[in-house]
């Protein structure tokens, strides 16, 4: 089977799903750790120092041109997977099966999904596209990251849209943790059921910290 | 239990054939027993609509007992109707009570065409058993059952995945119209077994292929297909064909 057959197969779309989304979950870990630097109350020294790092790098610097494409990906084959998925029954139900059997937001990952990216174009437009463009988009000089979230978050409608991604990732989370890892091949029970704790800790304590984030500035906490 | 009589309506998908574009029609049902299996109670009804010159309902049903899969009707927003673990010929009346609407629709998926009213096409099914969910024997005489030895957790994991009985619930109830809960049961029957291990590779990757060629979807592990299957198949079942897949995808030429 050439790789083309093995990607291009339903298994082998879920197989691509699976592995960006525990690449951008990893992601996830490094940029909630750096972003918590935030909480050292030191005026934004610690977090600064460690936004400098990776803007002025080159290894994050190469990494994160791999986490646009494992971003990219995951998006546009969640959309065709959800289109492909919904064409396969042209003629649907009267009565709706609704939720016996599964979970809501396991039926609605391109939703959830949706409404992710929605938050990352307005998220990436606040932070990464104006410090980047001050870069001149190479290793130039960096605007002052801390500052600018402290503006940023000052608007409540923005801290409402920051929380309401930090929920939809939750939601997509809740689901796409285990499932990428069954999708992987994981069948052991053992495994599974440790793996279904992990990722309900992960989708519940990883968006919440996030969220944490702008409330903290608008409130005044940091 | 007690024993009763009851009125239903049933509102039943009537299409006359593949091309036709069919429709709900309305049928009042009187004097059905409550100790009636849920095909009895659509025999009284088709005996009513023969008397009447009028054209039956037509539905699969082979065996009545739970074991062929052929009956395949999708009832009040559920594969095979409210009862866990259950086919529609297993399910009876007493599910039911007097003044019940039932709403009853045939399994919808692409690669499941509707034949005629709750007859759906399920070919399919088979072309994906002929793709690779066989074994290879010698000829001559029949070797001894125990010559074989099989360790008891596969042999167990392995019976309860041969428990499909082919019926389509899990297509009719996944939202992607996936057939992975089948063919994931018919790979691991066979992948769990020294008997399965010739054709291990080809199997998962040409039974994969054979489904994706009829036109079913992928998985989202959402988990409805498990909650209908009549023969209780586990998810896992899927989680192992997925495995079986990949690794034999990655060792191909
Ligand atoms: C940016 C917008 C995003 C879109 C449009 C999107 C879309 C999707 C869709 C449609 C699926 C389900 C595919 C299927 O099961 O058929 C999915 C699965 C998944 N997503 Fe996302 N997603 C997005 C962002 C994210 C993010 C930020 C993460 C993680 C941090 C993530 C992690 C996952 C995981 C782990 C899965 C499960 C994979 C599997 O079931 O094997 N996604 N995504
Ligand atoms: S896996 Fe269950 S629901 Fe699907 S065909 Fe087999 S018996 Fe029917
Ligand atoms: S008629 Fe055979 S399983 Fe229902």
């Amino acid at each position: 089977m050439k790789w083309s057959e093995m990607f291009t197969s339903s298994i082998g779309k879920k197989l691509v799903m699976s592995l960006t989304g525990i690449f951008l979950i990893l992601f996830l870990i490094v940029h909630v750790s750096l972003n918590a630097c935030i909480w050292a109350m030191d005026g934004g020294e610690m977090f600064n120092k460690g936004a400098h790092f990776m803007g002025s790098n080159v290894v994050p610097r190469i990494l994160e041109v791999g986490l646009f494409a494992g971003l990219l990906l995951h998006i546009i084959q969640g959309f065709m997977l959800e289109f492909q998925n919904r064409s396969k029954r042209r003629q649907g139900y009267a009565v709706a099966m609704g939720s016996k059997g599964s979970k809501w937001y396991s039926r609605s990952m391109g939703i959830l999904g949706s409404l992710i990216l929605i938050f990352l174009v307005v998220h990436i437009s606040d932070f990464w596209f104006p410090n980047r463009s001050n870069q001149g988009f190479l290793l130039g000089e960096e605007i002052n990251l801390y500052d600018k979230m402290q503006v940023t978050f000052q608007e409540l409608w923005v801290v409402i849209l920051y929380i309401a991604g930090c929920i939809s990732l939750a939601w997509h989370l809740l689901h796409g943790f285990q499932s990428a890892f069954r999708t992987l091949g994981v069948s052991n029970k053992k495994y599974l059921a440790l793996l279904n704790a992990t990722g309900i800790g992960f989708s519940i304590i990883i968006p919440f910290v996030f969220a944490m984030m702008p409330v903290s500035f608008y409130m005044g906490w940091v | 239990m007690e024993h009763y009589m009851m009125n239903l309506t049933l509102k039943v998908w009537r299409q006359k054939n593949a091309n036709d574009k069919g429709g709900f029609e309305s049928y009042p049902v009187k004097n059905i027993s409550s100790e009636m299996s849920f095909l009895e109670m659509i025999d009284v009804l088709n005996e009513e609509l023969i008397r009447d010159g009028k054209d039956p309902i037509a539905f699969d049903h082979d065996c009545r007992e739970g074991i062929c899969g052929a009956c395949s009707m999708y009832i009040d927003g559920r594969p095979h109707g409210p009862w866990e673990q259950n086919t529609t010929c297993q399910l009876h009346m007493r599910a039911y009570k007097d003044g019940d609407t039932i709403t009853i629709e045939p399994w919808r998926a692409n690669a499941f065409p509707v034949i005629k009213d709750l007859i759906v096409d399920r070919s399919a099914f088979d072309r994906i058993i002929q793709a690779g969910g066989y074994i290879s024997v010698n000829t001559g005489n029949a070797v001894d059952a125990n010559a074989m030895p099989v360790e008891k957790d596969k042999a167990d994991a392995a019976f309860a995945a041969a428990a499909c009985i082919g019926c389509g619930a899990c297509v009719a109830a996944c939202k992607n119209s996936s057939a992975l809960l089948f063919v994931s049961a018919k790979v691991s029957h066979l992948a769990l077994l020294p008997q399965g291990s010739p054709e291990r590779k080809s199997r998962a990757l040409n039974m994969v292929a054979q489904m994706d060629k009829e036109g079913f979807g992928a998985c989202t592990n959402t988990g409805a297909c498990e909650a209908v299957c009549p023969k209780g198949i586990s998810i896992t079942n899927i989680a192992r064909l997925n495995a079986e897949f990949s690794l034999a995808a990655l060792v191909s030429q």
